[in-house]
């Protein structure tokens, strides 16, 4: 027999029944987590941290807007990646995943785009400009919205998601081209406050950079609880034909499994 | 007679002209064949997006008014954005009844790569329904009384970019074939990708209209270009693949 080089767990989560039951266990750990450092990162930045010497307290919305925009990027890069496996490997799995990315992705988008619009509306005096990192972050829905619409337009569930994967895939090579274009086109947004590489260049306050950051885990969290959820009822409705569901349906105890070695 | 049966005569006359040949050169020539017959055989169709370009040009100057400064000043992005949405209704069918009537599944039984024969595709596509749009731009110029100097760039600028834009559009046409209706479906899967083309053809357009340097923009569509054929080709193959598998 061959050996593989992956893990043996890798295979054995890899299974739907296993994922399955291994969600349920994580998802609601997560989910109070989220609830959790939200609540803290929220009293940290809504009450705790001062208001701004320029903006007076119109800029709290950052505490929502900000690690919503990281979050649309680091949900479409999840997307791509989980596509990539879904196209190579024929991961049943992995198909689910990108796809349940997708209306996350898209939710996050579109509140870091209202939430911005909320607060340039006061600042900048309009509810909308063409800015380059307005016009990427519009880009990015309409991206996400057609990775929803081409899943959906098909009658196979599989083919659907393999089409819509690779959509993911050629977006993720056009999101910088985008950026970049749009950055020569028109630039009003103002500079990245926060910066991971160089943290000397950041030019926030700690008591402000913390409960973003504790946001930003917050969202994290809460992104990975929704996403195990909504995996498990993709796998449902995907698999609803096979022994595994028709036994958790049932209501009779699931097959016992082996544990991972 | 219906489409299938065109398809298959202009295959039969594709096979004729060329003969049964196994190198790519032959396959791509009788591909290019069997779609110009095809195209041919409808004429009538493509007129339509020709027709759907003059009448959209005409409907600005009765929105806006007939100010002659107002048009000179607006015409080189309309006239940008009627040639991009002229092109969308084509861009639909550009595999479709090839999936229906089984020639795809030959394209990947066929010895040559599947890229190679998806490009060819991409250029009949473009000398059939985006080249006469280009054709007739100095009519549509005249209409939206487009300044005479900044004619022949907004044509390079069209040369450069519509290519670019079908092989964008042959990807998602590809991805989108085995849908059930795929219209306002690929608009809104080419908006993301039709942005910076938009974004540095209009820069040119622009740029010739005030009198400033137009080459920048020019250039960094045709390097898009070269990058589309070499990389397009390869995506078109791989959503094909998805496509026709079941």
């Amino acid at each position: 027999m061959s050996r593989s080089y992956l893990p043996h767990w890798m295979h054995w989560l890899g299974s739907p029944p296993n994922f399955y039951r291994f969600a349920g266990t994580l998802r609601p750990w997560l989910m109070a987590l989220a609830l959790a450092s939200a609540a803290i990162g929220l009293y940290g930045g809504l009450v705790l941290a001062p208001p701004d010497y320029q903006q007076g307290d119109a800029y709290r919305i950052i505490f929502i807007h900000v690690p919503s925009a990281w979050m649309s990027l680091f949900i479409y890069a999840t997307m791509a990646v989980a596509g990539l496996i879904a196209l190579v490997w024929r991961v049943k799995l992995a198909e689910v995943i990108a796809m349940e990315c997708a209306p996350t992705g898209a939710a996050f988008t579109f509140i870091t785009l209202a939430t911005g619009s909320l607060w340039g509306k006061p600042m900048w005096g309009t509810w909308w400009t063409w800015d380059a990192r307005l016009t990427s972050e519009l880009v990015l829905l309409f991206l996400y919205l057609g990775v929803i619409g081409l899943c959906n337009a098909f009658e196979d569930r599989r083919r659907g998601a393999r089409a819509a994967s690779l959509l993911a895939l050629v977006g993720i090579v056009n999101l910088p081209i985008v950026h970049y274009s749009v950055q020569w086109w028109n630039t009003l947004h103002q500079g990245t406050t926060v910066d991971f590489l160089d943290p000397a260049r950041s030019s926030i306050a700690a008591p402000m950079l913390w409960p973003l950051l504790v946001m930003a885990l917050a969202t994290h969290l809460y992104f990975f609880a929704s996403i195990l959820g909504r995996a498990r009822t993709g796998l449902l409705s995907l698999e609803s034909g096979k022994q595994w569901v028709r036994t958790l349906v049932d209501g009779q105890p699931a097959p016992t499994m082996e544990a991972p070695t | 007679m219906d489409s299938t049966a065109q398809s298959m005569t202009g295959d039969r006359i594709a096979c004729r002209a060329t003969g049964v040949r196994a190198n790519a050169a032959g396959a791509c020539i009788a591909l290019l064949r069997r779609d110009f017959v095809l195209a041919w055989r409808r004429r009538g169709e493509l007129f339509l997006p020709l027709l759907y370009a003059v009448i959209v040009t005409a409907l600005f100057p009765f929105a806006l008014g007939p100010d002659p400064e107002l048009l000179a000043r607006i015409a080189g992005g309309v006239l940008l954005v009627i040639v991009v949405l002229a092109m969308l209704p084509a861009l639909e069918s550009m595999f479709r009844a090839d999936l229906d009537d089984g020639t795809l599944e030959q394209w990947l039984l066929a010895p040559q790569p599947l890229a190679l024969l998806a490009l060819t595709r991409v250029i009949a596509h473009w000398l059939t329904t985006v080249l006469p749009l280009i054709i007739v731009m100095p009519l549509l110029g005249a209409l939206m009384n487009l300044p005479v100097k900044v004619l022949p760039v907004l044509i390079v600028t069209l040369l450069l970019a519509t290519p670019l834009l079908v092989l964008l559009g042959a990807v998602l046409s590809a991805l989108a074939a085995g849908a059930r209706r795929s219209g306002i479906l690929l608009a809104l899967m080419l908006l993301p990708l039709a942005v910076p083309v938009v974004i540095f053809a209009a820069g040119a357009i622009a740029g010739a209209q005030s009198g400033m340097p137009y080459i920048a923009p020019l250039t960094w569509l045709a390097a898009a270009l070269v990058m589309a054929i070499v990389l397009a080709p390869l995506a078109c193959a791989a959503a094909l693949r998805i496509a026709v598998e079941s």
